[in-house]
C-alpha cells in the first residue's frame, strides 16, 4: 500500500520546481503571454531536452516511457507557475498515435514530438461544445483509400500552434462510428488559427477542414471503431488539466495566505479574522481532497483502465466546481490589489475559467458519475 | 503508487475472511445472543483493541493489519469489535498510555471483553468549543478528590459504568490548560447524578451530569495531577475516521439513490432529476476524496512520519455529507419529507426523517465545523490564532 510518489518521481518534481522557477517565473510567463506564439521556443527545445515532452512517449522512441503519475508531477509544477507551452497538446496527440496508430506512424511520429521538432494536438470539440459521440459531426467521406475530412474543430488547445492534430470525424450514422486522423497543419485545405482566450497562458486553436485528405498512414486505427481510443484520449486530457489545476489552486491559496498573514487592518493580520480564516481552511479542504482524486485517477488510467473513467470524472467533477470559485474568493480576500492587473491572483482566476470547462466540466462530470454509479 | 497487499497481508486477509464466512450471519439473523457470542469470539481472535499492545491484552495488529480488518468488517457490515465504543476509542488508549501498572490491569480486561462501558466526561455548559476553560472543580482532601460542578452533552451517560473525567485542580489565569487534571469516575458514585437531556429527533443520547462533593480516590487519577489535557489530546488522537465510516456513507449513498428510484418528482423518477443526480454525484466524489484522504494519509503513517491536523479534512468533509444526505433524501421524498417519524406514508419507516435530525452527535461532537476550519487554518496554514 503505498499512495505516494517514488524517489524518482520526487525528484523529477525537484527537477522542474527548479527549472521553472529559474527560468520562467510569472514575471517571465507574464512577458512571453505577450508575444505573437504566447510561448518560448527556446524553452520549448529546453523542455524537450529535459525529456518533458517524450516523458510519457516509450523509450524505443525517444521517450522516457513513463506514465500518467509521472506526467501528474510534471502538470502541478507547470500548473503553479502557470507555464505557458504546448506541452499537454502535444502530449495528448503523442498519447492517441502511442494507442491508436500503427508501428510506422508510431516511429515517424513519436521521436518528432519528444524531441519538440513538431508540435501536437487533439481536435475534438464543435459547434455543440458536447463531449460525446454525437458531438463529433466532422464529416468524412471516403475517398479511394483514403478520406477527405470537412468541418471544424472549436476549443482546440494550442490549435493555432499545432504543427499536426489528432482529428476527430464522423465515418457513420451511428454515435459510435468515429475515426481518427493525423492531419497536419499546411496540408491543402487545412485552415488552423489560434483565438484569443481569457487565460493568456492557455491558447484555443480554429480548425477548418475544407475537402482535407487523410491517406491510409493518417489514419489512426480503423476509421468507425476509434470511439474508445478517443474516449480515453478525453479522460487523459482531463486528468492532465486537473493536475495543473491542482498545481494552480495550490499556489493561489499559497499567495492569499501569506497575505494574510502580513497584511494588517483593524490593527491585527487579517488572517486572524475568522471571516478571513474559514474560507481558506474551506479551500485548503477543496485543494487537498482533489488533489487526492486527479493522483488516483493517474494512477488508474496507468494501472486500472477499467476504474479510470468513473476516477478521472470524479477528478475533474471536483476541480471544476471548485477550483473557479478558490478563484474568486482569493481575489476577494485581497481586497482592491487583489483586483490589479500587476498582481498575481488574477492570473490564476484565468486559469480557473480555463480549467473549469476543458474536457468537461463538472456538469458533464457529475452526470457521467451518475451513469456510472447506475442512476 | 501501488495499492496491492503484500502476501502477508493478503493471508492476513483471507483469514479475517474465512472467520467472517463462518461466524458471521445475514443481517436478520444477529439478536442478542449473537452479540454475546460474536464479542467473545473476536476478543479470542485478539481482534478487540487489536492496535493495542500485547503486552496489556491488545492484538499488536501492525497498521496495515489494522486497516485490512476494518476494511472486510464494514464491507460485511459486521457488528463492532467490541461494545465499548469509547473505552475502545479513546479511554483504554489513554490508560494504556498515562495509566499505572494497577489502572492497566483494573480496566483494560473489562473493556477488551465488553463488561465495561465508559463515557466521556468533557464539555460543560461553559466549556464547549473552549474546552480549556472548564470549571467542574475537584479540590483535593487527603487521598481523594472531592468534584463539584457539571458536564453536559455526555453520551450514554445513561449506560455507563465509568466516565474519563476532566476537571479542573489549579487556576493559571495565563495558562488555562495547566490546571486540567484527568479522573477516572464511577458512575454509580455518590453524589453524581444523570439527566437526560431530549434532542431534536426526539430521542435520549445525551445527557448532564452534575456532581455534588463526589470523593474519588487518588489513585483514580489518570496521568499526574495538571496533565489532563496532555492526556486528553493524546487519546482523542487515536479516534480516526476511518474506513468503517467511509463504508457507512457509501451505504448510506446507496440508499439515497435507491430512494430517487423510488419516489417520484414532478410525475417522473427523482433520479431522472438533473438536479438530484448532480448532487448524488457529488456526494459519491466527496466520499471517495475522503476515501483517498485517508490512504494518503495512511502511507504517510506507514513511512512513519506524523500526522499533522489533516484528519480535520475529512471530519469537515462528514459533516457537510451527513447533513447534505438527510436533506437531500428529505428533498427526493417531495412532500413527504417533512413528514413525522410515526407517520405510516413516510418512506422506509421513517428512517430519512429520523437520519436528517440525528446529525448532531456527528458534525458537532469532537468539534462544531467551524472548529475543525480553526484547527486548519492555525496548524496547517499557520495563520495567527484567534
Amino acid at each position: 500500500m503505498n499512495f505516494g510518489f517514488t524517489e524518482e518521481q520526487e525528484l523529477l518534481r525537484a527537477e522542474v520546481c527548479k527549472f521553472l522557477d529559474q527560468r520562467c517565473p510569472l514575471d517571465e510567463v507574464r512577458k512571453l503571454v505577450e508575444t505573437p506564439e504566447g510561448f518560448s521556443r527556446e524553452l520549448w527545445k529546453e523542455t524537450a531536452e529535459l525529456g518533458w515532452l517524450g516523458l510519457t512517449i516509450p523509450e524505443a522512441h525517444g521517450g522516457a516511457g513513463l506514465g500518467w503519475v509521472d506526467l501528474v508531477v510534471l502538470l502541478e509544477e507547470t500548473g503553479r507557475t502557470l507555464f505557458p507551452s504546448p506541452l499537454v497538446a502535444t502530449t495528448l496527440a503523442a498519447a492517441a498515435i502511442r494507442a491508436s496508430g500503427s508501428d510506422a506512424q508510431r516511429k515517424r511520429w513519436l521521436p518528432l514530438l519528444a524531441d519538440g521538432s513538431r508540435i501536437g494536438t487533439f481536435a475534438f470539440l464543435e459547434a455543440s461544445d458536447l463531449h460525446q459521440p454525437e458531438g463529433v459531426q466532422l464529416a468524412g467521406r471516403p475517398d479511394g483509400d483514403g478520406w477527405r475530412l470537412s468541418g471544424e474543430k472549436l476549443f482546440v488547445p494550442d490549435g493555432g500552434a499545432a504543427d499536426v492534430l489528432v482529428v476527430a470525424f464522423r465515418t457513420g450514422a451511428a454515435p459510435r462510428e468515429i475515426g481518427l486522423a493525423l492531419v497536419e497543419r499546411d496540408a491543402p485545405g487545412v485552415a488552423a488559427e489560434a483565438v484569443p482566450s481569457m487565460d493568456l497562458s492557455k491558447r484555443f486553436g480554429r480548425l477548418a477542414l475544407d475537402g482535407a485528405r487523410v491517406g491510409p498512414g493518417d489514419l489512426l486505427g480503423r476509421p468507425g471503431a476509434a470511439w474508445p481510443a478517443v474516449a480515453r484520449l478525453l479522460d487523459l486530457g482531463a486528468c492532465a488539466v486537473a493536475a495543473e489545476a491542482v498545481g494552480a489552486a495550490q499556489a493561489v491559496l499559497q499567495l492569499t495566505v501569506g497575505y494574510a498573514k502580513n497584511r494588517v487592518q483593524f490593527g491585527e493580520p487579517i488572517g486572524r479574522f475568522q471571516g478571513v480564516k474559514h474560507p481558506l481552511a474551506e479551500m485548503y479542504v477543496d485543494v487537498e481532497s482533489f488533489r487526492s482524486l486527479v493522483y488516483y485517477a493517474a494512477w488508474a488510467l496507468d494501472e486500472s483502465p477499467d476504474e479510470a473513467p468513473l476516477a478521472v470524472s470524479r477528478a475533474k467533477a471536483y476541480v471544476s466546481e471548485a477550483f473557479p470559485r478558490i478563484g474568486i474568493d482569493c481575489i476577494q480576500l485581497h481586497g482592491g490589489i487583489g483586483y490589479t492587473w500587476e498582481y498575481d491572483a488574477q492570473l490564476y482566476l484565468k486559469r480557473a475559467k480555463w480549467a473549469r470547462s476543458l474536457f468537461g466540466d463538472a456538469e458533464h462530470h457529475y452526470e457521467r458519475i451518475a451513469q456510472l454509479g447506475g442512476l | 503508487m501501488d495499492f496491492h497487499l503484500t502476501p502477508e497481508e493478503e493471508a492476513f486477509r483471507d483469514e479475517v475472511r474465512a472467520f467472517l464466512d463462518e461466524n458471521l450471519p445475514p443481517e436478520a439473523g444477529r439478536d442478542g445472543k449473537f452479540l454475546l457470542g460474536w464479542n467473545r469470539k473476536v476478543r479470542a481472535k485478539g481482534w478487540v483493541g487489536f492496535s493495542w499492545p500485547k503486552a496489556v491484552g491488545g492484538g499488536g495488529g501492525s497498521i496495515m493489519q489494522q486497516v485490512i480488518l476494518k476494511e472486510e468488517m464494514a464491507r460485511r457490515k459486521a457488528p463492532p469489535l467490541g461494545s465499548c465504543f469509547m473505552g475502545l476509542a479513546w479511554v483504554g488508549p489513554a490508560i494504556v498510555e498515562y495509566g499505572t501498572e494497577e489502572q492497566k490491569r483494573r480496566f483494560i480486561p473489562d473493556i477488551l471483553d465488553s463488561k465495561l462501558q465508559w463515557c466521556t466526561g468533557y464539555s460543560e455548559p461553559a466549556a464547549g468549543s473552549d474546552l480549556a476553560a472548564l470549571q467542574c472543580k475537584a479540590a483535593r482532601e487527603g487521598d481523594e478528590y472531592v468534584v463539584n460542578g457539571q458536564k453536559i452533552w455526555t453520551s450514554i451517560a445513561m449506560w455507563s459504568k465509568w466516565m474519563i473525567l476532566l476537571v479542573r485542580t489549579s487556576s493559571d489565569p495565563d495558562d488555562k490548560h495547566a490546571g486540567i487534571t484527568c479522573l477516572l469516575v464511577p458512575m454509580d458514585a455518590k453524589g453524581l447524578s444523570v439527566r437526560p437531556i431530549r434532542n431534536m429527533s426526539g430521542g435520549t443520547v445525551f445527557s448532564e451530569v452534575f456532581f455534588d462533593d463526589v470523593r474519588v480516590p487518588v489513585e483514580n487519577r489518570l496521568g499526574a495531577e495538571g496533565e489532563g489535557w496532555r492526556v486528553t489530546i493524546s487519546a482523542l488522537a487515536h479516534e480516526r475516521s476511518g474506513i468503517a465510516e467511509i463504508e457507512g456513507l457509501k451505504r448510506q449513498l446507496e440508499a439515497v439513490k435507491e430512494l430517487a428510484r423510488r419516489c417520484k418528482r414532478g410525475g417522473r423518477p427523482a433520479s431522472e432529476d438533473p438536479r438530484v443526480r448532480r448532487r448524488i454525484a457529488a456526494a459519491d466524489t466527496r466520499i471517495e476524496a475522503m476515501r483517498l484522504n485517508g490512504l494518503r494519509s495512511l502511507t504517510k503513517q506507514l513511512k512513519g512520519e506524523p500526522l499533522s491536523s489533516e484528519t480535520s479534512i475529512n471530519k469537515l468533509h462528514r459533516a457537510n455529507l451527513e447533513i447534505e444526505l438527510g436533506e437531500l433524501a428529505l428533498e427526493i421524498q417531495g412532500s413527504a419529507g417533512p413528514l413525522g417519524v410515526a407517520a405510516k406514508q413516510a418512506p422506509d419507516g421513517g428512517r430519512w426523517q429520523r437520519f436528517a435530525l440525528s446529525w448532531a452527535e456527528v458534525v458537532i461532537g469532537g468539534g462544531t465545523p467551524n472548529i475543525q476550519k480553526n484547527i486548519i487554518a492555525e496548524r496547517i496554514l499557520g495563520l495567527p490564532k484567534d
